[in-house]
């Protein structure tokens, strides 16, 4: 507030508050030491202070927040049960009376806050207020609202008024202008142009007499444009009564329905109460006369059509382009020929351009070639060797780029050294072209080993996929010629020709995809024995077949798939490394087979699957059992990564199998019977997750295991031999089961498995032997290991059956067919004694004699099975599922 | 009293209608004995379970915080807490004493076809039509399922609890049983959408009901098919089965009105219990008894043997 009266201090500004003078002979006063500063309550009571990082002022007792007595928490109540009264507590639980009072934190008690302490008064602010008042409905009803003003002026003013900016005046630079004509008011002093242009501003019009050169005057000031939106129902322009014509009884000539408000109400404001030497009083429309006022003439208004506009006049000067709210406009026209080409308003501050704005230039898109395709087309990229230059030259020609020098290579096929060598800088030393090169040998030789491991795992994957499709569609009833006739007239139709060569179902066997493309080609020739011809001669019978079948399966899909998918897609130019999927690694694959079982009512083994299944550790705590996979932190199915895109992935095949063609000599027997006969529980698993396949395979691939082995051998000495390995195998794994027993007992499913490899066919003829040895054995093994006893007795049994089995197989080597049978036979006769089994058990429990029944089914059941299976040896070998339903059935029912 | 000749298992049966409830919860989509039978849950699809003495018809409480319909229930075994699953894709457990919701589990994708406790209750498994069974940990404060069982290629309709396995038949016409002592998955194909499975009494075989008309007893352990029962009418709907108290009989719902008991060994029809005339949509055996709740419409019948004499004499 340093320059507020006199123009001399205008220049100076000055920020801050000065110190007082000091009095003569004063000494200055000397600060208080820190630790004389004391603090005390509102009580006098001096308070500590704490630390600077446990933080203000002590609190409670000594420091802690309870008091003498000690600190008690609330009782703990539960919220389930008392949801409803649970109190919540405010912050000002937790405040001390302090806190409360005055100049705490919270204060309880009606304070002023300085928005209205003062009494200065903003005038733009009241300005803009009274602007409203005159328009509302009640006019000067917010004058009320003057009585409390907000008078805390906001930073920006007490900038500008420091620096030297006064209220009423514009903000800008001073400029050099006419002093409005100012009226000499007597006893208002005023500053600059300090009013708001006023009504009169027609005066403005007349040339002024005299002007300073070296004045300057402030800028005028602007009015706040009232946003107000309109709130009432009154009709537009509605006023009310007019403060002007009430109190003062100068009536409003004419109505402007557009330019009315502002101007009236700074008419209003510049001259209420102060310019009219007109005695106070209520006049005017419906307040009548009063008894003291003279005139009488004026009491009722009178209105007349004469006061409103009738057309809408074009040369209204506020033509009410942005309403009636609107800052007016400037109305010193000076150049009025300029108003004639612009019609609208002219800003203020702004002039009407000289020039003409240039129009802006418009460019048209640019012309097409001709031969413009808007679909992206890859160009293959060939190497450049010395083979397929020319290739290369020819594919570079067609797509319009001159033949790349090799010498002069383009910018994006320089690396890094050859832009260097280029630029003439010396290589960086050791510049490894790739990280590989940093590897010791060391590494990098087991980097090699890594590679080759998993290429020969991803082989054996896929060949195992192969055999399984090859070996499915052998003994599908069509035999082969009618299946190759089938895939021929599908071939030879009109799409098979149409096919693209870029379709490699075999790329990974870059000699297979030969022999393919080749059996393609004559495929299209319509030859029709195209496929013993392209394939290789040295392979042997059964890879052939295999490699037949795979053709034309490949063909047969990619007719169907791919003349559809090619017109919307095109290759990647890059090879996706990452095209494998995580899939579970064993699949419920393939309804056929056993929707046929389940026609057939053959439930068991060819409708089961079974899976290794990983529980979650916490679930098997829930369960109270003990985790059957401790090792593993696997959680459900196994999964393994399958290649996405594997042709195999979208076959189907119906399912059957047939039996291996080239296996072992005759050494090698033994030995892959051997690790099926010890029980360690992890030669189990590596055995199952080798038989995953499905149930029928798995169950004709049981039987190989027994049957097919032998069946290759022509020499019965050779058998005799075996014999004699496999029963010392068996004692072997005898002995070592004891042992191993300990360990894997409990958690190993062996029993499952046991049966159904070695239930069938033997089982009755042994069971009796089984019984006695299980029995002799039983006193030292628990109750859950006879199971394991007998099932080993029939182990050793086993040998002798396998060559019974294979005896018979020799005298009749072709007629799987026969044996197919057999085997069904046997499933049935198994079936039948399980069930035979069940309702004895049932039996026997119904009667509530027996208690244990597992005991019970392997000693009992077991008996009256061999029984039974015996008589039902000499039956017929085909019988029909319902037969032997109505016998077992029949059966137990006549005994009792 | 002089009977009559006992018939072969004639009396045995629960035949004679002892008490029908009106439970007044819109249809009763599943009604539930308690662990030792004498109470019961029913499902209504007015979003409530409530809890009933079936005996004598009183009602005991109203279990009301799912927000759609209620489609299984089960208690668990010390009768402390209940969980429902419902068609608002959520499992709850309650308690019934005080019949608050302890525990709200959700992240089913679909709706909840069935539930069930473990042994010890510290765990439910709830099976949903998002071809998931979830299994909830009622111990800790998880919001998460311990494991999901999602190898079913289809909705579960149906899954059974036992000591240490799952039972669980889907609508893709397998039944799968978890084992968690052994570590495995059995998973046999019945090629039918599975209604319903249960575990036989004695705990060897399971019973499976699907939706070509035909109740199979498998096997457990091999999963050979033991035992046939047809006659009955099951094409459209969840319908129930189960075993009577001493798996003697094999006992089915069915579509048209009436409960079907068969000899479990002989598979012949004994008993065609006709109930009313709309479809009996659910049924539960009494675990020692021979009484047979089945729920038709809105409302439970409750069935005793033709011998049974109430308590307070009243009929």
């Amino acid at each position: 507030m340093a320059a507020l009266d006199s123009d001399s201090d205008e220049d100076l500004v000055s920020y801050g508050t000065g110190l007082e003078p000091l009095e003569e002979g004063e000494r200055p006063k000397k600060p208080i030491p820190l630790q004389d500063q004391t603090v005390r309550d509102e009580k006098g009571r001096y308070k500590r202070f704490h630390g600077a990082f446990s933080g203000g002022f002590s609190a409670g007792y000594f420091n802690t927040v309870g008091s003498k007595e000690g600190w008690t928490p609330s009782s703990f109540v539960s919220s389930r049960q008392n949801r409803a009264d649970k109190s919540v507590l405010g912050p000002e639980d937790f405040m001390d009376e302090e806190d409360l009072s005055e100049f705490g934190i919270a204060p309880k008690a009606i304070v002023t806050t300085d928005d209205f302490a003062s009494k200065t008064k903003d005038r733009i602010w009241e300005k803009a207020r009274q602007l409203a008042a005159a328009t509302a409905p009640i006019p000067g009803a917010t004058l009320l609202d003057d009585l409390i003003t907000p008078a805390k002026l906001s930073v920006g003013f007490e900038l500008l008024r420091k620096m030297g900016w006064k209220e009423g005046q514009g903000i800008g630079p001073r400029v050099k202008r006419k002093p409005r004509r100012q009226k000499p008011d007597p006893g208002v002093k005023i500053y600059g142009c300090a009013l708001p242009p006023g009504g009169s501003e027609g005066s403005e019009e007349e040339d002024d007499d005299y002007v300073p050169e070296n004045v300057t005057f402030a800028p005028k000031d602007v009015t706040p444009v009232d946003f107000t939106p309109k709130d009432n129902v009154h009709g537009l322009a509605y006023k009310g009564l007019d403060p002007h014509q009430a109190l003062f009884g100068t009536s409003g000539e004419h109505f402007n329905l557009f330019g009315g408000g502002p101007q009236g109400t700074s008419n209003l404001l510049g001259e209420i109460g102060v310019n009219k030497g007109r005695k106070l009083g209520i006049s005017g429309q419906a307040f009548g006369v009063g008894a003291l006022e003279e005139e009488d003439d004026d009491i009722y208004a009178t209105e007349t059509l004469s006061k409103y506009d009738t057309i809408l006049k074009d040369e209204e000067p506020g033509d009410g382009l942005y309403g009636w709210t609107a800052p007016r406009q400037y109305k010193s026209q000076k150049e009025p020929e300029k108003d004639l080409r612009y019609i609208g308003k002219i800003l203020d501050g702004f002039s009407l351009a000289s020039k003409p704005l240039s129009s802006k230039k418009t460019y048209p898109p640019p012309e097409l070639p001709k031969d413009y395709r808007p679909v992206h087309y890859f160009r293959p990229v060939i190497a450049a060797t010395s083979e397929n230059s020319r290739l290369l030259q020819v594919l570079s020609e067609s797509a319009g780029k001159p033949v790349p020098d090799p010498g002069t290579l383009s910018r994006h096929q320089l690396n890094a050294s050859k832009r260097g060598e280029l630029l003439g800088e010396t290589p960086v030393q050791g510049s490894a072209t790739s990280v590989l090169e940093f590897l010791s040998q060391k590494d990098k030789e087991r980097i090699k080993e890594m590679k080759q491991a998993t290429d020969l795992k991803a082989a054996q994957l896929r060949a195992r996929s192969l055999a399984q499709a090859a070996s499915s569609s052998r003994t599908q009833p069509s035999s082969p010629d009618v299946g190759h006739c089938s895939w021929h007239v599908a071939l030879s139709g009109g799409t098979a020709t149409t096919r693209a060569s870029n379709f490699k179902p075999f790329a990974k066997d870059p000699e297979k995809q030969k022999r393919y493309e080749e059996f393609l080609v004559n495929m299209k020739r319509g030859q029709k024995d195209a496929l013993e011809r392209c394939l290789d001669p040295s392979m042997t019978e059964w890879e052939r077949g295999r490699e037949r079948d795979e053709f034309a399966r490949a063909a047969l899909l990619y007719v169907s798939s791919h003349s559809t998918l090619s017109s919307r897609f095109t290759h990647a130019k890059e090879e996706d490394d990452s095209d494998q999927v995580e899939v579970p690694r064993d699949q419920e694959n393939d309804v056929n087979d056993k929707q046929s079982a389940v026609k057939m009512k053959m439930f068991g083994k060819l409708t089961r699957d079974t899976f290794e299944w990983h529980p979650d550790k916490l679930l098997c705590k829930r369960f109270n059992v003990p985790d059957p996979y401790p090792d593993s932190t696997l959680v459900g199915l196994p999964r393994v990564k399958r290649d996405k895109y594997s042709v195999f992935n979208f076959l189907t095949l119906p399912e059957t199998t047939s039996l291996p063609t080239t296996q072992a000599s005759s050494e090698k027997v033994p030995q892959h019977q051997a690790p099926e006969k010890s029980r360690k529980p992890s030669r189990w698993d590596t055995s199952k997750q080798e038989k995953k396949e499905d149930s029928i395979s798995e169950f004709l691939s049981l039987a190989r295991s027994k049957v097919g082995p032998p069946k290759q051998e022509s020499s019965t000495l050779v058998i005799k031999e075996e014999e004699h390995v496999t029963e010392s195998l068996s004692n072997k794994t005898i002995n070592k089961d004891v042992d191993s027993q300990t360990e894997g007992e409990g958690s190993r499913p062996s029993m499952d498995l046991f049966k159904a490899i070695f239930a069938s066919s033997s089982d009755e003829k042994s069971s009796s032997s089984a019984d006695e040895q299980g029995d002799s054995e039983d006193d030292q093994a628990g109750p859950g290991e006879a199971d394991f006893k007998s099932s080993q007795a029939t182990d050793s049994v086993e040998t002798s059956s396998v060559a019974r089995d294979v005896r018979q197989t020799l005298e009749a080597p072709q007629k799987e067919k026969h044996k197919k049978n057999k085997e069904k036979h046997k499933t049935k006769k198994e079936h039948r004694r399980r069930k035979e089994k069940k309702k004895k058990h049932r039996k026997h429990k119904h009667k509530g004699k027996q208690k244990n029944k597992k005991s019970e089914k392997s000693s009992s059941s077991e008996s009256t099975d061999s029984s039974d299976s015996q008589s039902d040896e000499e039956g017929p070998a085909d019988l029909s599922p319902q037969e032997l339903l109505r016998r077992l059935k029949s059966l137990p029912l006549r005994r009792q | 009293m002089a009977f009559p000749e006992p018939k072969p298992r004639g009396p045995e049966l629960p035949q004679k209608r002892v008490k029908t409830l009106d439970c007044g919860q819109g249809a009763v989509r599943a009604v539930r004995f308690n662990v030792d039978g004498n109470y019961c849950l029913t499902c209504g699809s007015d979003k409530t379970l409530k809890l009933w003495n079936p005996l004598r018809g009183t009602l005991l409480r109203t279990y009301s915080g799912h927000g759609y319909e209620v489609l299984d229930a089960a208690g668990s075994f010390d009768n402390s807490s209940l969980c429902s699953g419902g068609g608002d894709k959520a499992v709850v457990l309650w308690d019934v004493a005080s019949g608050q919701v302890v525990r709200k589990f959700r992240g089913h994708a679909g709706k909840v076809n069935t539930v069930q406790f473990n042994e010890e209750a510290t765990v439910i498994l709830s099976g949903s039509i998002d071809s998931s069974i979830r299994c909830w940990d009622c111990r800790s404060r998880r919001p998460e399922p311990v494991q999901t069982l999602d190898e079913a290629r289809d909705g579960i309709s149906s899954v059974k609890v036992s000591d240490h396995e799952v039972l669980a038949g889907s609508v893709d016409g397998r039944v799968r049983r978890y084992d968690l002592r052994m570590g495995q998955l059995f998973s046999d194909y019945v090629g039918s959408p599975i209604t319903c499975t249960c575990f036989s009494r004695d705990g060897q075989c399971t019973l499976v009901s699907s939706l070509d008309s035909t109740l199979r007893l498998l096997d457990k352990d091999t999963g050979e098919l033991l035992g046939e029962y047809t006659g009955h009418k099951n094409q459209e709907y969840k319908l129930d089965c189960c075993l009577s108290e001493r798996d003697t009989h094999v006992v089915s719902c069915s579509e048209d009105g009436k409960v079907y008991f068969w000899d479990l060994v002989e598979g012949a029809l004994a008993l065609a219990l006709p109930v009313g005339p709309g479809v009996v949509q659910s049924l539960a055996y009494h675990p020692t008894e021979p009484c047979l709740l089945t729920a038709m419409g809105g409302g439970v019948q409750c069935w005793r043997e033709e011998a049974y004499e109430a308590e307070g004499g009243s009929s």
